[in-house]
């Protein structure tokens, strides 16, 4: 029994490492959303912005699936947080939902004869899914040291207790703080990317400019939600699986896991100094995504990390304390989720497909006779 | 003591149920496309590379770029779907959550990544990897595609038939205990195997349908004639497996699910040499406990359906009285038998989570005992009235007909357009200008089929959610019925406008035909 338990901890222990590299992959890839907030502030003519369009087109699918695919290992490794998260925040992630729908057929309709609505239309949509997507994002992540306002029954069916249904969260400004430091970052990050695939003069001058100009409420908003998430109470809970508070909880994480502070302050680093060379690099310095990216990733795999490891509650209830969900009580079962890491073990197969597909078709940077040709395929 | 069944409104669960149906049913217009044009285009482009013609880089590129404009939306709805197990149905995705979400996470690794990662290929591939490397991209696009369908195809036919797992008291839920018969669940074979061939079949029917377009105009007539030899004989191939697994579906409903089997053939009154229907009209009035005749008007093959099922006209068929009422001489529990049966499984279940709460294992036990002996009528403790396990015959009825006849009609479709594109003789033929508007109206027919199917396997399965475990209303999300009806309309609203933006795109781009043959160059 004893020992059944502990190999059950361990594969859910395993499963929220799964779960939050899924994650912090995904805040990488939200380089697409930022960068379609930037399509009339960077690109100043119809070439320009058919440009900056097209390097995004070309990536969208990727963060997309890796959203889905996120959704997915949490529904089968945490189901008890997918049916309790998604059917208690309802107008919340339906807000979100309807976001990255009306994103994904803005790219392949935009530019298409007859399309309807007109260009413009789905540029607006692109925007909506920029702004939308990534503050949600990230303030449902901000829920996992807030809480929510939810209790369960004996058979683990769900309450929420109160009729917004999720929307209050956006009242909370820690939680708010983080989805607007994911905004800020993904708009740096696309800024980035632009620099990185298109070969454009303006482009080049006006993404340096935009990262400037993002990097400041970045930094205000980020500092001042790691700066709280220091100095709060966290949502414990002990070996009889009681939860209660405790002083300092997320700093004692970071004490805890040493591995997990040197990732999150390399990760810190990587972006700073990904964005220092960029703007102040000698030689127009390019490959500044190439380091803010894995900061990123670094960076946000250590907050879920805290989030959810060492005692820690990683969906907490603010309506009854005992409710809260942790990786133990919200798992699936020993056995699917040991069937399940057979499965995982396809991720780094995944991952290596993935970097193969991405060299081939970024072999070359975007240029403007490529946006002119005819018979390649183009948004 | 804690509620266990809430008193849900009725017409919460309405409403819930009408978001999904539009969800999925929507979903449902792009994913079939998409499973089979790819195979189409696949070999499409397999030709191109053998040959190196470019007419038939130009005809894979033109079949290509319709699939795009189809793919974007399929992708855009599938995510609704994902989500909306745990946004509408969250009691239901803990209930199942253990085998269900497996699948769908296998999904997500598995498959869509690998569509994601070939498709980026496909599409921006053209002069920047070689040949085969592109090749090799779109046929694993295909595969990945139908990969994805797989699982999701697992997922649901376990709510139809749950195999390979267990109850677990203490989580209050069912746990998987063999992977392998989730996996090959017969009832999952079938599916999967029907729905795959059903979306290469429409596919199919899409390209002829769009090529039949462009004979009826005398243009482009060498890419159409092309396109149509090889999604005639493709389609040719599918529709023969489509009815094959049609068949295998329907003895998994007979075996898993009587209800349905009796709803599909308005059967009320069961009994041995069972009869089949070919068409019929049935008796509005009809109830289960009236004594109307089912049925206005008839063609039926008696002994048929018995036949069908296991090669022996003399097997017995169960009918909806017979499933309500019971059949003692076939061993047919009575419903309210069932019911109460599943009465004493809830309770059971909440006896055993007091004991345990007050550390008395012994007693506790003896709970467990006559949970698990009555567990299999579990969800019929749900259940308030015998009849309200009748799923709506009518709907039921008509779209499986539906179905079967059009899917019959299609063989010879394909028949006739493969002979008269292979021996060459389609611009000929006497009546060619009618056979291009079959051609043409086959495509909504495919469409309704496949629609139609989905209805049977699911409507058909009401009340349940999980095959007698768990009924629609134990499984729906506890919110206010306002916030469902909102969130209804408003994909309405959204599903409408963008297929309305998909169709003219569509339209325009058939209309302008594929790009002239100048500009492809050949590279
Ligand atoms: C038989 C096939 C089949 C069935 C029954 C369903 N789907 Fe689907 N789905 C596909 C076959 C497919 C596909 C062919 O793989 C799609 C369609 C268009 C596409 O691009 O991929 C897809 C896309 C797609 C996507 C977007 C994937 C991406 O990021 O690329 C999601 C999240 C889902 N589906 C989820 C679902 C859910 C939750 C369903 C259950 C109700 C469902 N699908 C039914
Ligand atoms: C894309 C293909 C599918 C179509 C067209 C489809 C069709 C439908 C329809 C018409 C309904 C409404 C039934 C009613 O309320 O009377 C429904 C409900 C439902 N379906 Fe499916 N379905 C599909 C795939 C799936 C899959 C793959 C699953 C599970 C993995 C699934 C799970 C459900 C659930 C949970 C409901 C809600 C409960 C209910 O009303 O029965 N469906 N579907
Ligand atoms: C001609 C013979 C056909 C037979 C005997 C047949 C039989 C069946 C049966 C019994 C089901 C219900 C399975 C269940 O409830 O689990 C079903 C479902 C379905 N059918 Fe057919 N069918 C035929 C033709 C077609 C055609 C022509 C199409 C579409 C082009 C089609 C598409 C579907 C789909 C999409 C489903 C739902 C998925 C599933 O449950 O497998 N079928 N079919």
């Amino acid at each position: 029994m004893i020992t059944a338990e502990i190999t059950h901890l361990f594969f859910q222990q395993y499963w929220w490492l799964l779960v939050s590299l899924l994650g912090a992959l995904l805040a990488f890839l939200l380089f697409v959303q930022g960068g379609q907030t930037l399509i009339y502030t960077i690109g100043k003519t119809e070439t320009e912005r058919k440009m900056i369009v097209n390097t995004l087109g070309r990536k969208w699918e990727f963060t997309f699936t890796t959203l889905v695919t996120f959704g997915g290992a949490l529904f089968a490794a945490f189901p008890l947080f997918y049916a309790t998260s998604f059917g208690g925040a309802y107008w919340l992630w339906i807000v979100l939902l309807l976001a990255f729908t009306l994103q994904a057929v803005s790219y392949e309709f935009r530019s298409k004869a007859a399309n309807v609505f007109g260009k413009k239309f789905y540029e607006i949509l692109l925007f909506i899914n920029g702004l939308v997507g990534t503050v949600i994002i990230g303030t449902v992540v901000g829920t996992f040291f807030n809480g929510a306002d939810f209790s369960l029954n004996m058979l683990n069916n769900v309450t929420w207790h109160n009729e917004t249904r999720g929307l209050e969260t956006l009242l909370n400004w820690h939680s708010v703080s983080l989805g607007l430091s994911v905004f800020f970052l993904a708009r740096i990050l696309g800024a980035l990317y632009f620099i990185l695939t298109i070969q454009n003069e303006n482009i080049f001058r006006r993404s340096k400019k935009q990262i400037l100009i993002n990097l400041i409420p970045f930094l205000i908003c980020f500092l001042s939600f790691l700066t709280y998430l220091m100095i709060k109470e966290g949502f414990a809970v002990d070996a009889n699986g009681t939860i209660f508070m405790e002083k300092y909880k997320y700093l004692h994480n970071l004490l805890d896991m040493p591995i997990v502070l040197a990732s999150l302050l390399i990760g810190i680093i990587g972006v700073l100094w990904g964005v220092l060379k960029t703007l102040f690099g000698k030689n127009n310095y390019e490959k500044g995504f190439w380091f803010v990216a894995p900061g990123t990733v670094l960076t946000v795999f250590s907050l879920f990390a805290i989030a959810g490891l060492n005692n820690t509650s990683f969906y907490p209830s603010i309506a009854d304390l005992q409710s809260s969900l942790t990786i133990q009580n919200s798992s699936s079962s020993l056995f699917t989720l040991k069937i399940m890491s057979y499965v995982s073990l396809f991720i780094p197969v995944m991952l290596a497909l993935a970097i193969i597909s991405w060299r081939a078709i970024n072999k070359h940077k975007i240029t403007e006779d490529e946006m002119n040709e005819k018979n390649g395929k183009s948004y | 003591m804690t509620q266990l069944l809430l008193n849900i409104d009725p017409v919460l669960i309405d409403w819930s149920r009408a978001q999904f149906a539009l969800t999925a049913m929507f979903h449902w217009i792009f994913v079939p496309i998409t499973l089979g044009i790819l195979f189409i285009i696949a070999i499409m482009e397999t030709v191109y590379v053998k040959t190196g013609n470019p007419e038939w880089k130009r005809i894979t590129k033109f079949w290509m770029k319709l699939f795009a404009i189809n793919f974007a939306i399929g992708v855009a709805t599938g995510i609704i779907l994902e989500f909306e197990f745990g946004t509408n149905w969250s009691n239901y995705s803990w209930f199942v959550g253990d085998i269900f979400g497996a699948p769908l996470a296998i999904e997500g690794i598995m498959a869509f990544f690998m569509e994601t990662i070939f498709i980026a290929v496909m599409f921006f591939g053209w002069n920047k990897v070689s040949k085969k490397f592109h090749l090799t991209a779109t046929w694993l696009t295909a595969l990945g595609a139908n990969l994805s369908a797989l699982w999701i195809l697992v997922a649901n036919a376990w709510m139809q038939y749950p195999a390979g797992m267990q109850f677990n008291p203490d989580t209050a839920r069912n746990e998987m205990v063999d992977f392998w018969e989730v996996l090959f669940s017969p009832v999952a074979v079938n599916k999967f195997l029907h729905t795959v061939t059903s979306g290469y079949t429409l596919a199919a029917l899409f390209v002829i349908g769009v090529s039949s377009y462009f004979l009826l105009r005398k243009r482009e007539t060498l890419l159409a004639k092309r396109s149509i030899v090889i999604a005639s004989v493709f389609g040719f191939i599918s529709v023969m497996a489509l009815i094959f697994t049609g068949h295998g579906s329907a003895v998994q409903v007979a075996e898993h699910q009587p209800m349905k089997l009796a709803a599909m053939e308005g059967l009320y009154e069961g009994g041995q040499e069972a009869e089949l229907i070919g068409f019929a009209i049935l008796n509005p009035n009809k109830e289960v406990d009236n004594d109307e005749k089912p049925y206005l008007f008839k063609v039926g093959f008696k002994g048929v359906l018995s036949f069908l099922i296991d090669f022996d006209t003399k097997t017995y068929v169960p009918g909806i009285a017979d499933l309500v009422y019971g059949d003692e001489q076939n061993q047919i529990l009575p419903t309210e038998e069932r019911m109460r049966k599943g009465k004493i499984a809830m309770n059971a279940l909440i006896a055993y989570k007091e004991f345990k709460e007050q550390g008395n294992e012994e007693e506790a036990k003896l709970q467990y005992d006559i949970l698990m002996d009555n567990y299999k009528h579990f969800g019929y403790s749900y259940v308030k009235d015998p009849r309200d396990i009748v799923p709506h015959v009518p709907t039921v009825f008509y779209s499986f007909h539906i179905m079967v006849i059009f899917g019959t009609m299609f063989v010879l479709v394909f028949l006739i357009f493969a002979w008269l594109t292979i021996t060459n003789k389609i611009e000929n033929f006497k009546f060619a200008k009618l056979l291009y508007i079959i051609g043409l109206a086959c495509i909504p027919m495919a469409f309704i089929a496949s629609e139609a199917g989905w209805v049977v396997a699911e409507v058909g399965r009401q009340p349940w959610v999980v095959q007698d475990l768990m009924t629609v209303d134990a499984g729906v999300t506890n919110i206010s019925s306002g916030a469902v009806q909102t969130t209804f309309w408003i994909f309405a609203f959204i599903f409408t406008g963008l297929l309305i933006a998909e169709v003219s795109i569509m339209l325009k781009f058939i209309k302008d035909g594929p790009a002239k043959p100048e500009n492809e160059g050949g590279k």
